[in-house]
């Protein structure tokens, strides 16, 4: 199977409560919190598209779309 | 179909606390149920009180939400007159098994078919911290200010011995795991249950000193392993994650439907006078 390729990360900053719990598990710490304790994507590149960020969030606020 | 489908978005961001475990248990079973491709209008929730219990009033299925300790015994009559429902009860450790205990162990006994999810937090969260029959010996609580001396319920063994026909134990850091046991227990005909370690920030672990959610989390990782496994036997301390029992044996509902075929007939051979 061909590697997914990201898109990009939907967040939904209305939902993020910065729990950490994403960055915390990014097995490539791609994710990082801003000085609004919201997520943002520091480093898409190194993103493997594992979407465990998605799964793990508590609140349903991020997403990988994948090409 | 997207999560967003499943929800009722309307209420987001939810009540939850930031790093709740009570919402990665949301999002999981929100991820078995599109696996398993059930339709919302199959699926009927209901829940008791507690910020566990909450869950129900997110979901987007038929939704029930009763009184606490007691959402086993109304989920028993919805299912006893809808049997075609897939009934999902998620309960707290404390709406399970402290208030609710007896319901558990009898559903469990007579083997209804539904699944229950025990979101097991180990504390009253909903009510500020008291301890509940999970925390513990050693614990610590609002209501245990000096560490508690009760001890705890092991919820897999609990299960078995009342007769669940199908019993798993998971955390809310097994998230693939998680999902694939959300999807195994809602298939199975008979009375699932599916313990879920799932951290309130909160309470247990600001009380415990416990850290963040994230640490936690990593508190899940480190201190259980699948069932069975080398490190278990090397440690037996280690709470075991997995499928615990399967089995099949008749259903509460199928064998009402017998009985009521039996008495039907009985009524037709000999008229009541
Ligand atoms: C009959 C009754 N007794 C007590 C309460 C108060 N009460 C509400 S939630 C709760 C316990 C919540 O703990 P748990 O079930 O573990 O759920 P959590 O909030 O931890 O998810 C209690 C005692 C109530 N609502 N109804
Ligand atoms: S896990 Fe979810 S709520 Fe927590 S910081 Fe990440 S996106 Fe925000
Ligand atoms: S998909 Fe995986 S690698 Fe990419 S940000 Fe999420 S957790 Fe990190
Ligand atoms: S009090 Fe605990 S269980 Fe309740 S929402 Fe907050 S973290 Fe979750
Ligand atoms: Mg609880």
């Amino acid at each position: 199977m061909a590697k997914p390729k990201l898109k990009e990360h939907v967040i939904n900053l209305d939902w993020c409560k910065g729990c950490g719990i994403c960055i915390a598990f990014c097995p490539k710490s791609v994710l990082e919190l801003d000085e609004k304790e919201k997520v943002v994507v520091a480093r898409a590149k190194d993103c493997i598209c594992c979407q465990l960020c998605e799964l793990r969030c508590p609140d349903l606020a991020i997403k990988v779309e994948m090409e | 179909m997207p999560v967003k489908d499943y929800i009722r978005e309307r209420f987001f961001p939810h009540l939850w606390c930031p790093g709740c475990g009570h919402g990665i248990v949301l999002n999981a079973l929100i991820r078995a149920i599109e696996k398993l491709g059930l339709s919302k209008n199959e699926i009927a929730m209901v829940s008791g009180i507690g910020c566990s219990s909450r869950i129900s009033g997110y979901v987007d299925f038929h939704t029930l939400h009763t009184i606490h300790g007691r959402a086993l015994a109304f989920a028993t009559g919805l299912k006893l007159g809808l049997p075609s429902l897939n009934v999902i009860v998620p309960m707290g450790d404390g709406d399970a098994l402290a208030i609710g205990g007896n319901h558990f162990i009898h559903a469990a006994r007579r083997n209804i078919e539904m699944t229950a999810i025990i979101m097991n937090n180990r504390i009253y969260g909903m009510t500020g911290g008291q301890y509940s029959p999970l925390s513990g010996y050693g614990t610590m609580a609002t209501t245990a200010p000096f560490s508690n001396i009760d001890h705890d319920f092991d919820v897999v063994d609990l299960s078995i011995a009342a007769g669940a026909t199908f019993v798993a134990r998971t955390t809310t850091f097994h998230v693939h795991q998680l999902i694939d046991i959300l999807q195994q227990a809602i298939l199975h005909e008979g009375f699932s249950v599916v313990e879920v370690l799932s951290q309130c920030p909160t309470y247990f672990g600001r009380k415990n000193k416990m850290g963040s959610a994230a640490d936690m989390m990593t508190h899940y990782k480190d201190q259980t392993t699948p069932i069975g496994s080398k490190a278990k036997k090397e440690n037996p301390a280690l709470i075991e994650r997995g499928v615990f029992v399967q089995k099949e044996m008749p259903e509460y509902c199928k064998e009402y439907d017998k009985i009521i075929e039996r008495a039907m007939g009985r009524s037709e051979s000999t008229p009541i006078s």
